[in-house]
């Protein structure tokens, strides 16, 4: 029989739960949830939007009656539960509706607090919590009349814009002289103040309120000072307070909220509690981020998972209302050590600051142009080394190059602006998506929409249209889970594989409980790598855990037949191998022939079938794959340098062949390109390589970090050396801590930006033991690595069932002639003539 | 039986013959046809070309009962060919059997000459339900 979970509150936190739970175990649990409101559950942060006119109350609904009745979950709105008899392990409504529970999670959200002055009781006093307080506020929202507003923080600024909206006279009343204090710094809230005084709204700075006066209904709010307001309604926005009535009821531990521990158990631990009511490591949370990833872990342990833990949330803010752009996030009055890097263009209405650490960003306050919030958050959550942007931190995330989506103010885009360039979706159809199919995630938009699902340059745009349409919403776990199929990431992942001591995809998918029985096409490619990568000589590569591109090395082409580049170390060729290629290109009728970026040359157009006759020919004019398919080591690109050219400083078209010859074979987490200059004029373009070398006349100059794809970024120079064997050693050290260290897929450019150019250089460049240490490690990698596939598949005759059809089906009209069985896995496939 | 448009059932090859968690092709007239098998050794036959852009199924990677297509990442379900939504697009379904370690492929009308041959014939009476 299952058990019976029991959710008390039909909210966002509560059925956040509910909903991430289905997703993990369908099946455990009878569920029934009981709601105190009136309606369906629906999405609160949106309730000043509605107040607003811009949206409407069917449209912030989140799952309709239907919703439940589909999943089998029993609903009781308007029913509010007033016991919880935890021996009898059983929840009492108020008409005397009963339900059992094996686990109960309650998710009771938080009351307004009503100032504690006379004449609060009386009508038209009212908080912004539910749709009944906005129904109130528009009933009482006619031109003329007057609305006082307690509280200048975000909830009192959208409630006060909201009824100015709708013709009302509003004054906003706060007891401090800085508006949204706990968001703001006095800068921003005071050009905040300004614009909104601009629409029309009154401020009363360090008022202090003493009564509400009127008979039945409100019609004046007197002050400490002795001044009274004229007011038909009154809005209560000073703060909330966890709804902890049942709880305490039930003598669950109770502080400011219900005290929960880091599984989201209460001290009871058949129960469970998520949300505004919650009070988890002394901090209470209002804002929605929080509550998403409570949800994801309580859903978790109810599940029986019971791998993921609550840390607590660093949260942002952005105030909802149109055409006033307000971010903050993090500590943004800074402290001891703590430095400010701020921009202020009062002519635009412009103000932004940085709080910064140690080149960590710690907090930031945005005002006026709020586009590079997200961005300024990620680098506060994932507490990234800023220094090697610092200097222009401030002119956003655009500036930094981002081929193609230059000016990112989603605000101003049109809906015919196209964002996603690789699959063509504008933002229109972006917008469309997450309102229709009311989208939270930046995955969702990705599965539902494409927008940035293939190179992934625009996520960043992607993802402030998110939160420009639903609010911020979503924010992604510090550490995202390296696919569907776990709840793990990248970097846990990888060291349960090097502490375990695992060598295989079946003893991964194992230890570490895996959802799917044998992955995806996301992760059976990435745990390869960190299989093979950790234990080189232990763990075996398993072909079927690689995109095709890697299994039958060449590149697959639009119409199903595949590209062919030969190995031309440091770009290097000569007449033999030049007269091979083109013989092959004739005997095989291979339509394209094509120099690529890289110096080689490319066979486009070759049936898969040919792959490997074609090889045979070319291994034996002495060439070799050259891996242009792999997540591996590609090309190294060389100038002509000292041999010819009159400003050559060294040898680079000679140091380019060693340093392919010992590093090719290599698979790496992502493609690794290299290029070698023999100049400052750096012909080779060594400065937007992974690794780039610069020749000068006193030694080598080391470039890392460089990419010359998706979004430009020019290389950091790691340090200078004075001989060639010194250039390897380096090389061959900085490949392998990318390959120890690289997230799968996560090319030097964003993983230098992650780790710090700094990090680098203490492991590469000033722990000189260490270099050597990672130096010996990536030979000893490449012993095994260094074997030509051609070879291995045009004579060596792995993997021959790759190329060969299984059986030939053909019609041969009068012959009826049966040729079979033929030999298995034969290079040529079995004929059956019919 | 020349002009029957029940399916016939041809013997393709052997089980081991298709890599677990992989794919091989079976030319046909009708054009190439994947034949997968998954981990639990279920084998599944669909049209070699993906709805979308038309790429080649066979070529694509293997999870649970599902492939991924290697040109823009669709996923399938084997087992009815639909793709996995949002995505929306169907490849045409083959019945495919495993008997005694043999796979047998069942194919439609273009093959109708195959039903004189003695082999297959006494194959289909064997194998149709």
């Amino acid at each position: 029989m299952k058990e019976k979970l029991v959710l008390i509150g039909n909210g966002m936190a509560g059925m956040r739960t509910v909903e991430e739970l289905l997703a993990l175990n369908p099946e455990r649990y009878e569920i029934t949830v009981f709601g105190a409101e009136p309606h369906g559950n629906y999405n609160r942060i949106m309730l000043s939007p509605v107040l607003a006119g811009e949206k409407t109350v069917e449209q912030i609904m989140i799952n309709d009656p239907h919703w439940y009745t589909e999943r089998g979950i029993t609903l009781h709105v308007g029913k509010e539960i007033v016991e919880i008899r935890r021996a009898r392990r059983e929840v009492i409504a108020a008409d005397g509706t009963r339900a059992e529970y094996d686990r109960l999670l309650l998710a009771t959200g938080s009351n307004p607090f009503m100032l504690p002055v006379s004449g609060n009781e009386l009508e038209g006093v009212i908080g912004f919590r539910d749709i009944k307080d906005v129904d109130t506020m528009l009933a009482a929202a006619h031109s003329g009349r007057h609305a006082v507003v307690i509280g200048g923080g975000l909830l009192g600024l959208e409630a006060a814009s909201g009824l100015a909206k709708h013709g009302m006279d509003v004054t906003v009343v706060h007891l401090l002289d800085v508006l949204m204090e706990r968001q703001l710094d006095p800068v921003a809230a005071t050009m905040l103040r300004a614009s909104l005084e601009e629409r029309g709204l009154r401020f009363m700075m360090g008022a202090q309120t003493e009564a509400i006066l009127g008979d039945t209904r409100v019609e004046r709010v007197r002050f400490k000072d002795g001044i009274e307001l004229p007011a038909d309604l009154v809005v209560m926005a000073v703060g909330i307070r966890p709804n902890l009535a049942l709880a305490k009821k039930a003598g669950l531990h109770c502080e400011r909220g219900i005290v929960v521990n880091d599984t989201m158990q209460t001290y009871d631990p058949r129960i469970y509690a998520v949300g505004e009511c919650v009070q988890h490591r002394g901090q209470t949370y209002g804002l929605v981020a929080p509550l998403w990833e409570q949800a994801r872990v309580c859903a978790n342990h109810l599940a029986h998972h019971g791998i993921a833990r609550y840390l607590g949330s660093v949260t942002s803010t952005k105030l909802k209302v149109t055409g006033i752009d307000v971010f903050s996030a993090g500590d943004f009055n800074g402290g001891e050590g703590c430095e400010e890097i701020v921009l202020r263009d009062r002519g635009r209405g412009v103000y932004k600051k940085l709080v910064v650490k140690d080149n960590r960003v710690r907090g930031a306050v945005m005002y006026g142009d709020t586009t590079d919030g997200a961005w300024y958050f990620q680098l506060l959550r994932e507490s990234t080394d800023v220094s090697a942007f610092r200097d222009a931190i401030l002119f956003g995330q655009a500036h930094l190059g981002d081929a193609g989506h230059g000016g990112n103010n989603v605000m101003a885009m049109a809906d015919e602006a196209e964002v996603c360039g690789c699959n063509g979706i504008c933002k229109g159809a972006i917008v469309k998506a997450i309102t229709d199919k009311k989208l939270f995630t930046l995955d969702e938009v990705r599965t539902h929409t494409k927008a940035s699902a293939s190179c992934g340059s625009c996520t960043g745009l992607v993802e402030q249209i998110l939160a420009a349409t639903v609010g911020n919403f979503d924010k992604t776990p510090k550490e995202k889970p390296v696919c569907k199929c776990t709840e793990h990431s990248h970097d846990a992942v990888r060291k349960v594989i090097r502490d375990q001591h695992l060598t295989s995809l079946r003893q991964v998918f194992d230890f570490l409980e895996w959802k799917t029985p044998d992955g995806c096409h996301s992760c059976r490619p990435a745990l390869n790598y960190y299989l093979i990568s950790t234990w080189p000589d232990e763990a075996a590569d398993d072909p079927r855990s690689r995109l095709i591109n890697e299994r039958v090395h060449a590149n697959i082409q639009k119409d199903g037949t595949y590209s062919v580049v030969p190995r031309m170390w440091g770009g290097l060729t000569n007449p033999k191998e030049l007269r091979a290629i083109a013989d092959v290109a004739d005997r095989y009728a291979i339509p394209t022939v094509k120099v690529t970026g890289g110096q080689r040359i490319d066979l486009l157009g070759v049936r898969k079938e040919d792959l490997p006759a074609v090889w045979a020919d070319l291994n034996a004019a002495g060439m070799v794959s050259g891996h242009a398919y792999g997540k591996s080591l590609r090309t190294v690109k060389t100038c002509v340098g000292s041999e010819w050219c009159r400003f050559g400083t060294q040898d680079s078209t000679g140091l380019g062949v060693k340093l392919e010859q010992f590093s090719w074979g290599s698979w790496t987490p992502h493609k690794f390109k290299m290029a070698v200059s023999g100049c400052p004029r750096n012909c080779a373009e060594a400065t937007i390589k992974d690794f780039g070398v610069v020749c000068v006349d006193s030694g080598y100059e080391i470039h890392v970090g460089g990419n010359g794809g998706i979004k430009i970024r020019a290389t950091d120079l790691l340090c200078k050396v004075t001989a060639e064997a010194e250039v390897i050693e380096y090389c061959g050290a900085f490949m392998q801590l990318y390959r120890e260290e690289g997230r799968y897929l996560e090319r030097t450019a964003p993983w230098i930006e992650r780790v710090g150019l700094a990090y680098v250089k203490r492991r590469v460049v000033e722990d000189e033991e260490g270099r050597k240490a990672l130096h010996a490690r990536f030979l000893e990698s490449q012993r095994h690595a260094q074997v030509d596939p051609w070879a291995e598949r045009a004579s060596g005759g792995v993997d021959a069932h790759e190329f060969a059809p299984l059986t030939v089906c053909e019609e041969q009209a009068g012959r009826g002639k049966v040729s079979r069985p033929l030999p298995r896995l034969a290079p040529h496939a079995p004929h059956l003539t019919v | 039986m020349s002009n029957t448009t029940s399916p016939i059932w041809v013997e393709i090859g052997r089980l081991e013959d298709i890599p677990r968690l992989g794919a091989r092709v079976v030319k046909a007239p009708q054009g190439d046809i994947a034949v997968f098998r998954a981990a639990d050794d279920h084998v599944f036959a669909l049209r070699d070309r993906c709805p979308h852009k038309g790429g080649p199924l066979s070529q694509g990677l293997v999870h649970g009962h599902r492939v991924t297509c290697p040109l823009h990442s669709w996923v399938f379900e084997l087992d009815t060919g639909t793709a996995v939504a949002p995505d929306e697009g169907c490849a045409a379904r083959f019945p495919v059997r495993v008997d005694g370690g043999k796979v047998f492929l069942a194919l439609h009308g273009a093959l109708h000459g195959i039903t004189g041959v003695a082999g297959i014939e006494s194959l289909e009476e064997e194998l149709l339900p």
